[in-house]
């Protein structure tokens, strides 16, 4: 029973491990700038924990079977406070250094300026769908007002026809695309319950949550289809809420652009 | 200082009075893991058709769909019904389950006992307690079969979608109210039990049982009942609030301008994000008062089992309340996403990798309390160093979760869902299988079968590893949780293989829990009789009868001379020293 109990949990250990260095599962590809930064510290602190993980599974499975009772006296060492600080100053060390070079990340993340040529774009979530806004030509976004909301009519997000500036707003449902390596700066807004706006590739994940509206910003570094996933439970179609997610090149956006406000 | 009751209730008479309506916390403790074993019954079914719709999402089950015909509607198992057992298991197994056994089951039992006391200080109460609670978990049950469907809103009940009524979807009419109605019976029920404990702790010590006498399963239950005082409180208001925005016409978490479905509501000046701070405000606490019971179990278990004294004692009892403590500062951390301040993230991360500290030595502490032991395999040992593993595979996740950065990505994937199910929905559930085969001499007079035990442990053992270790891969693929199937996106159609070989563990692993069901009640009859101590262990309730009278000790008032942890000193007769053992030294008071 020691021996089986202690191989087991040694096998827990390493098998785990195993499966992660192999990635046989792993992060899908990186097309963000940002997002090199999150996968660096993502890798960090898996081979820390993986570590700690690994050495506490082997370190249990060694003792069950080493201290399997044989018939002798048990020791009844119970304190050394010398080891105890010890044990408690290295977790505290590496526990602290994670909290800060992970908070670092994240604060550039959040604290990078919006530069002036950054693309703007809106996405209003509702059940089910990602409606996306670009400005138009005038660079501008449209007034929008909740109470003139009509799905039955088209106007998903409520575009007041009275203002000029909404004229040539490009507005799509499920489709959003974006010029590769040009910072993007996107307002997150909801008009019914909380979604969340995820594209994994892109290591970008924000909750659109009705009455406020959430500024993300990112560059993507590769062309390409992807997906939107909602990540907040809103519905009992919560599962299929999927956007297509295009990076192109910045002719082929522009012309894109072109051909949707013609549409 | 301890006050000690003075006139105690008399020994009841008549099978009402002494199985039913008790106010004995020995009854009470059965009946709370009565009520228990019913909902991770009920909590398991849920979960067993949740794998069946994951693994085989177009499948149609026409047994089931006999049973259930608006979840089915005539083809395969609908999302909304996956919702709702989605929703369901969530909560009957975070309420019903993790927060009745270990505290108020086990608690109930073993705590007036540990401590010397003829019961708790306040009996009527505690039997109120467990029939509030019961009415609780009926409502419940009626949220379950509501008409219009069980809720689909996730244990969280998220706002608005909680909060705005069918229009929202499926099962968001009655059965949500039906719902939060039986959430704030709950917690009115575990205050009641919270104030019991704390009282029970701090004045009826029986002589000699200072504080730091106490065993660290006291230390936890007391440390618990603290978390409970404070948070359950916050849930039923938050309740309250959700209760009134959707039959009262008020605006608490409903902001202006929401349109649904294409109807326009009227509501203005709420804010969502105000529901999550009050769930979470409570529900962080909530998952340590899941947990820190079974940490206490396991450092007495293995205790006993290594016949050595638990290490470092003092440093267990602050990690106990520091965790307890610190608990109550890192609720953000299920927020990072949510659109509240970056900056209050970051205060919420730093606290909650400092909570990782406590946790981290009390791992230490239990691994050097097996050093040079004399380890015996019993069942409530298997479970406890299973206990070990888990809270150190659950544990260490925590690390990546507690980075907003990390979270980015991580956040609402199934990388979470394996977390806490690893911590909560194993660890825990450990903690209390090690309880009963440790107890269940105690309160039944007979040992439940060993072999068989064996044979539970090991298939739930290695079950629970297969179950939720490949959620974590799920989760570093960023598969979103709460998906009732993943067919919708190609960059998860590869990893539906996963989830066919977790459905297929969950149901090798839950019929395996027809083991320890089996065991429980063949042994209850049929179990070898247990003498007072049959684990030779220290606390005062083996030092008691099996079961104990009515009033716990008999006529004697129980005087403690020891610690709780005395095993294997050095010059002693024996390898272990009851507590209540007279010797050489004087009482301290």
């Amino acid at each position: 029973m020691a021996l089986l109990l202690g191989l087991f949990f040694a096998a827990v250990g390493t098998v785990t491990v195993g499966i992660f260095l192999a990635k046989v599962w792993w992060l899908p590809e990186l097309i963000s700038v940002h997002g090199a930064a999150i996968d660096r510290q993502m890798v960090m602190t898996l081979i820390i924990a993986g570590t700690v993980f690994f050495l506490a599974q082997i370190t249990l499975g060694y003792f069950i079977w080493k201290f399997r009772g044989q018939g002798g006296k048990a020791s009844n060492w119970h304190e050394n406070p010398k080891l105890e600080f010890t044990w408690t100053a290295i977790t505290l060390v590496i526990f602290l250094s994670l909290g800060i070079s992970g908070n670092r990340i994240w604060a550039q993340y959040f604290q990078t300026p919006v530069p002036k040529d950054a693309v703007m774009v809106e996405i209003t979530a509702q059940q089910f769908a990602w409606n996306i806004r670009y400005p138009g030509a005038d660079g501008v976004m449209g007034r929008t007002n909740p109470a003139l909301i009509d799905d039955a009519a088209g106007n998903y997000i409520g575009l007041d026809p009275k203002d000029p500036a909404g004229k040539d707003d490009v507005i799509t449902q499920n489709l959003m695309a974006i010029p590769v390596n040009r910072p993007i700066r996107l307002m997150l807004r909801s008009k019914d319950v909380t979604h969340s706006f995820f594209v994994p590739q892109l290591r970008v994940k924000q909750d659109a949550v009705p009455g406020l509206s959430i500024g993300v910003s990112f560059t993507a570094t590769k062309t390409g289809e992807y997906e939107i996933a909602c990540a907040e439970l809103c519905g009992m179609q919560h599962y299929k809420m999927r956007g297509r997610f295009l990076v192109m090149t910045q002719a082929d956006f522009e012309q894109w652009l072109k051909t949707r406000a013609a549409m | 200082m301890e006050v000690h009751v003075a006139a105690h209730h008399e020994a009841p008479t008549g099978f009402i009075r002494k199985y039913v309506f008790s106010m004995d916390h020995k009854v009470i403790g059965i009946q709370y893991l009565s009520l228990a074993m019913a909902a991770v019954t009920v909590g398991m079914i849920l979960s067993v058709l949740m794998r069946l719709r994951l693994a085989w999402p177009t499948e149609k089950w026409p047994m089931l769909a006999h049973i259930f015909p608006e979840g089915f509607a005539g083809g395969p198992m609908t999302p909304e019904f996956y919702l709702a057992m989605l929703t369901m298991h969530g909560t009957i197994m975070v309420f019903f389950v993790l927060t009745t056994a270990p505290l108020s089951g086990f608690g109930n039992y073993f705590l007036p006992i540990q401590v010397g006391a003829r019961d708790m200080a306040f009996p009527f109460m505690n039997m109120m307690s467990f029939w509030v609670t019961f009415v609780s978990f009926v409502v419940m049950l009626m949220a379950l079969f509501a008409v219009g469907g069980a809720p689909i809103a996730g244990w969280t009940a998220y706002t608005p979608l909680s909060a705005v009524g069918v229009i929202g979807g499926p099962g968001l009419g009655t059965g949500q109210t039906l719902w939060i109605i039986s959430i704030a019976i709950f917690c009115a029920g575990s205050l009641l039990t919270a104030l019991n404990f704390l009282t029970t702790v701090l004045n009826l010590r029986a002589r000699g049982m200072s504080l730091m006498r106490m065993p660290l399963t006291s230390w936890a239950w007391f440390t618990t009942a603290i978390l409970a005082l404070l948070a359950f409180p916050v849930l039923l208001a938050g309740g309250v609030l959700l209760l009134l925005d959707r039959v009262g016409g008020t605006s608490f978490f409903i902001p202006a301008g929401l349109v649904i479905s294409d109807r326009h509501l009227t509501n203005s000046g709420g804010s969502p994000l105000l529901w999550q701070h009050l769930f979470w405000f409570f529900g962080h606490p909530e998952v340590y008062i899941a947990i820190l019971p079974g940490m206490g179990v396991t450092s007495h278990i293995l205790s006993t089992f290594s016949r050595k004294p638990v290490f470092a004692y003092k440093a267990m009892v602050g990690a106990i309340f520091a965790i307890g403590f610190i608990s109550y500062v890192v609720w953000g951390h299920h927020m990072f996403m949510s659109g509240m301040s970056p900056y209050t993230s970051m205060a919420f991360s730093i606290t909650t990798m400092a909570v990782g500290v406590p946790s981290a030595i009390k791992t230490f502490n239990w691994l050097a309390t097996l050093w040079k032991g004399q380890i015996r395999f019993t069942c409530a040992m298997l479970f406890s160093l299973g206990f070990v593993s888990l809270f150190v595979t659950g544990g260490v996740t925590g690390m990546l979760l507690a980075q907003p950065a990390l979270d980015i990505f991580l956040h609402d994937t199934y990388f979470v869902v394996a977390h806490f199910h690893i911590i909560m929905g194993v660890a825990a559930i450990f903690g209390i299988f090690a309880g009963m085969y440790y107890w269940f001499p105690k309160m039944f007079g007979r040992l439940m079968h060993e072999g068989w035990g064996k044979v539970h442990f090991w298939f739930t053992l290695v079950g629970v590893y297969s179950i939720f270790m490949p959620m974590h891969f799920l989760g570093i693929e960023g598969h979103p949780r709460r998906y009732a199937q993943l067919t919708e996106f190609k960059y998860l159609l590869h990893l539906q293989p996963l989830h066919v070989f977790i459905s297929i563990a969950a149901f090798v692993t839950i019929t395996a829990q027809v083991i320890f069901f089996f065991n429980f009640f063949w042994s209850l009859k049929k179990g070898k009789p247990a003498g007072p101590n049959p684990w030779e262990s220290t606390s005062l309730e083996w030092s008691t009868p099996s079961p104990p009278p009515f009033d716990n000790f008999g006529p004697v008032e129980p005087v403690v001379h020891h610690g709780p942890y005395e095993y294997s000193v050095p010059g002693a007769a024996k390898d272990y020293i009851m507590q209540t053992d007279p010797a050489a030294e004087e009482v301290r008071p």
